[in-house]
């Protein structure tokens, strides 16, 4: 499996650019010890012109760069948080709805479709709103928006799983009901849930920073989507302000999707479509 | 006549890592004018390679690497694909095993008949419709016109493959290539497919390239036989030569795996019984809401019948006469709507969920599909202790028990460490015999068991279970749609029909002297029953 992934060059690439993300983010105080927010040179230093500051500065003098790396832990920590939270939440009721059906089922989709009929992110900005700002609520609210496909995901699988031999096998030799599940069932849904959550990870960096755009990021953290939103306004005298960042976001989006799309043909061959038999 | 086809030395390269070089090494063969020949072979030998080779539908990654296969003075493997796609249908058609996927849901089955002649720009609609329903009717579907009109759900299988042979004639093909056309379908079924496409030859006078693995089959209709294996045709011949005086080892070795329908010694059957059932009954209901009525299809109807000890039971019947829905009542993961199953002494319909577990170990079931039956994340060992230690056996007794039971079942304790996907589909059927057998069970419910098996592999399994049963004295009740296996392995014989119990009997009075006219039906249908008579005829004499 490994193999197969690592043959497949644009997964390899995403996993570069995600490590070397990573890198930058835990390596962020030693490379800018003074942080994000201090002011360092005169505001509005074009990139490239002077050297220590290869992306210039923003409108109060603070080093793009600094703003960059600092910033990428917030996207992660965010991303990675929020996805294991909506995990957490959607297997559980997903695999509950699919195996047991009837009025588990129903009672389990119908307050899915509930979170599934209100916009995505209409709904984080009114929970970010109503439990004001931080970096906890921010994941929380980004979790609660994101979970219902992963519970739809997981109740299609396990239906389909249910319906194998060796789960009629594991019935006759009398395990119980929550044995089969969690022991003959999840464990073979698990490739399309990894897969997914590899996407969703993507999706809430790109949630936190549309907030943080918005004015709804934590004000204690540097994030890339608040770079973005604080240099709309300059847009046209200082666009390298609102470029870097936004790379930032579209390549480890980007790097993120690579390897979702790697993993899903690494675990599930038979879908891929390029023939290898 | 006229040869219609000749493949010469054709070999079809599989890829790198494959587990031999060559799908197909060095293959020759011909065809003439009104000529059936049928290439015979297990899975994996390359029978349905050489076919799709011919159509230009190989996989990717398998490519035709040397040889010629001339048709009508072409090859047709260098043929350019604009120049193939136009003699695909029109002058070499092909059908498929299965008729449901081949054929699409969405389109009306005229349409479909249709749309073969609009691809090759042929007639008006009017015409086109015209000729659709003459087809049609040409193949016996019932009713023709209604059938025009229908989707291909609202078909039975068997009428399926007569549309996919409509379709295939549609354009007066000279070459009919058919990939186990009847495989999927039930043994009546399958006889009246057989005999249309022997009319058909008959009336159009075009070849057949015929692909089986079933050697009754090929008695019924072959003219010509090539045996496969491995990608070599190891024998041909004319059908009489090869099937009477087998010269190759591979082909004598098919030939006795074949479950000629010879019958076993009648054995003395031990009096209690081990399982009884009593007025069993199981209604599907589909549909239905507050306008319609619910559609209800009894799967199984009022059947009674019982299991002596020791003794095998075989219980045959069509696809839809509820023989699964009644083996799966009886272990119970199916609950009955009424009825009792009685396994010594205790109703098992009638347990709570709870009681339930803790007898389960008293029935088993060995499943059909081998790939589908184990979990493929579990170790061998694993599959076959969960049970026992379920049940409160120490998990160090339930081991060793593992591994005796792989060497009883002929694969050696060493099976235990390893995951299903290392071993082949009847490895995995004995993985599945050993788990049931680890629970210590009273009786065990064969469903189609042996059904999906090659045939050498089948008579493997078969002589297994024979072993097994005398050795440790099992009770079997055997689910099988094929009255050829049922006779090799069962005492008596059980036939269900539409959810009821048709007739129960001795093999040999079943075989001999059967009662009811299904039976009959079900009997006269078996491919090759004629040219197995004969070689019975000729033991004896």
């Amino acid at each position: 499996m490994i193999r197969r992934f690592a043959s497949n060059k644009g997964a390899v690439i995403g996993v570069l650019i995600l490590l070397l993300v990573i890198g930058l983010a835990l390596t962020a105080d030693l490379l800018f010890p003074r942080g994000p927010w201090a002011m360092v040179q005169r505001p509005f230093l074009v990139p490239f012109t002077m050297d220590g500051f290869p992306l210039g500065t923003d409108t109060l003098g603070r080093d793009v760069a600094a703003g960059l790396v600092h910033g990428a832990r917030v996207s992660l920590l965010v991303g990675l948080v929020s996805t294991v939270v909506a995990l957490a939440i959607g297997v559980p009721l997903g695999a509950i709805a699919g195996f047991y059906g009837g009025w588990a089922d129903e009672g389990a989709m119908r307050f899915t479709e509930f979170f599934q009929t209100i916009p995505n992110f209409a709904l984080a900005i009114v929970l970010v709103a109503i439990l004001e700002p931080t970096l906890t609520s921010i994941t929380l609210a980004i979790a609660i928006v994101s979970w219902p496909p992963v519970a739809r995901l997981v109740r299609a699988e396990v239906m389909a799983v249910k319906s194998r031999e060796y789960v009629d096998a594991a019935r006759l030799a009398g395990l119980s009901k929550a044995r089969i599940l969690t022991t003959e069932v999840l464990p073979n849904t698990v490739s399309p849930i990894i897969v997914m959550a590899s996407l969703m990870v993507a999706t809430a960096i790109l949630l936190e920073s549309s907030l943080s755009f918005l004015g709804l990021g934590d004000p204690n953290a540097m994030s890339w989507g608040y770079m973005i939103g604080a240099a709309r306004t300059v847009i046209r005298s200082a666009w390298w302000l609102s470029f870097f960042p936004g790379v930032a976001i579209l390549v480890t989006v980007l790097a993120l999707n690579l390897i979702g799309e790697g993993l899903n043909d690494a675990l599930n061959p038979h879908l891929s479509r390029k023939g290898t038999a | 006549m006229r040869t219609v086809l000749s493949i010469e030395d054709l070999s079809i390269a599989l890829p790198k890592g494959a587990d031999r070089p060559h799908a197909v090494g060095g293959i020759s063969m011909t065809i003439r004018e009104g000529e059936i020949l049928c290439v015979v072979g297990e899975s994996g030998s390359g029978k349905s390679m050489t076919a799709n080779a011919l159509m230009g539908l190989l996989p990717p990654g398998v490519a035709v690497d040397g040889g010629r296969a001339v048709f009508d003075g072409q090859d047709v493997l260098a043929l350019p694909e604009t120049e193939r796609q136009s003699l695909r249908g029109s002058r070499i058609a092909m059908i498929f095993q299965e008729p449901m996927t081949a054929l699409n849901p969405l389109m009306r089955i005229g349409e479909q008949i249709a749309e073969v002649f609009a691809a090759h720009g042929m007639y008006t609609q009017t015409e086109r419709d015209k000729r659709a329903l003459a087809l049609i009717t040409e193949v016996g579907l019932p009713d023709p016109a209604k059938i025009v009109r229908a989707y291909p759900f609202q078909l039975s299988g068997g009428q399926r493959q007569r549309a996919m042979i409509a379709m295939a004639l549609a354009l007066e093909p000279e070459l009919l290539i058919a990939d186990e056309p009847t495989t999927a379908l039930d043994v009546t079924t399958q006889a009246q497919i057989l005999e249309l496409i022997l009319d058909l030859r008959k009336r159009r006078g075009m070849g057949v390239m015929f692909i089986t693995h079933d050697f009754g089959v090929v008695a019924e209709i072959a003219d010509k036989v090539i045996v496969m294996e491995k990608g070599i045709a190891v024998e041909q011949g004319s059908a009489a030569a090869v099937l009477q005086t087998p010269q190759h080892p591979y082909t004598q070795r098919l030939l006795d795996a074949i479950p000629t329908g010879r019958l076993p010694e009648a054995r003395r059957l031990e009096e209690a019984p081990v399982l009884e059932v009593k007025g069993l009954r199981k209604v599907y209901r589909t549909g239905g809401g507050f306008f319609r009525e619910a559609r209800e299809v009894r799967a199984v109807d009022d059947v009674s019948l019982s299991i002596a000890r020791g003794e095998v039971l075989g219980l045959v019947g069509e696809s839809g006469s509820g023989k699964s829905t009644l083996g799966r009542a009886v272990v119970r993961l199916v609950t009955p709507d009424a009825g009792q199953v009685l396994v010594g002494g205790t109703d098992l319909a009638a347990l709570s969920e709870e009681e339930l577990r803790k007898s389960r170990n008293k029935v088993q079931m060995v499943f059909q599909d081998p790939y589908a039956s184990l979990n493929p994340r579990h170790r061998i060992l694993r599959a076959l202790t969960a049970g026992p230690i379920a049940m409160g056996k120490p998990k160090a007794a339930a081991e060793a028990k593992a591994r005796e039971l792989l060497e009883i079942v002929g694969l050696g304790a060493e099976a235990a460490g390893r995951y299903p996907h290392e071993f082949s589909g009847g490895q995995r059927q004995r993985i599945g015999i050993a788990r049931a057998l680890a629970m210590e069970p009273e009786l065990i419910v064969a469903d189609e068991a042996v059904s999906a098996l090659d045939v050498s592999i089948q008579a493997q399994v078969l002589d297994l279970l024979r072993d097994l049963r005398s050795r440790l004295g099992l009770s079997i009740l055997f689910i099988t749609h094929d009255l050829r296996v049922a006779a090799q392995l069962c005492d008596r014989i059980a036939v269900m029909q539409k959810g009821r119990l048709v007739e129960i009997g001795a093999v040999h009075d079943i075989f001999l002297s059967p009662q009811e006219a299904y039976t009959r039906d079900l009997l006269a249908a078996v491919p090759g029953a004629d040219w197995a008579g004969e070689n019975r005829a000729r033991e004896l004499a």
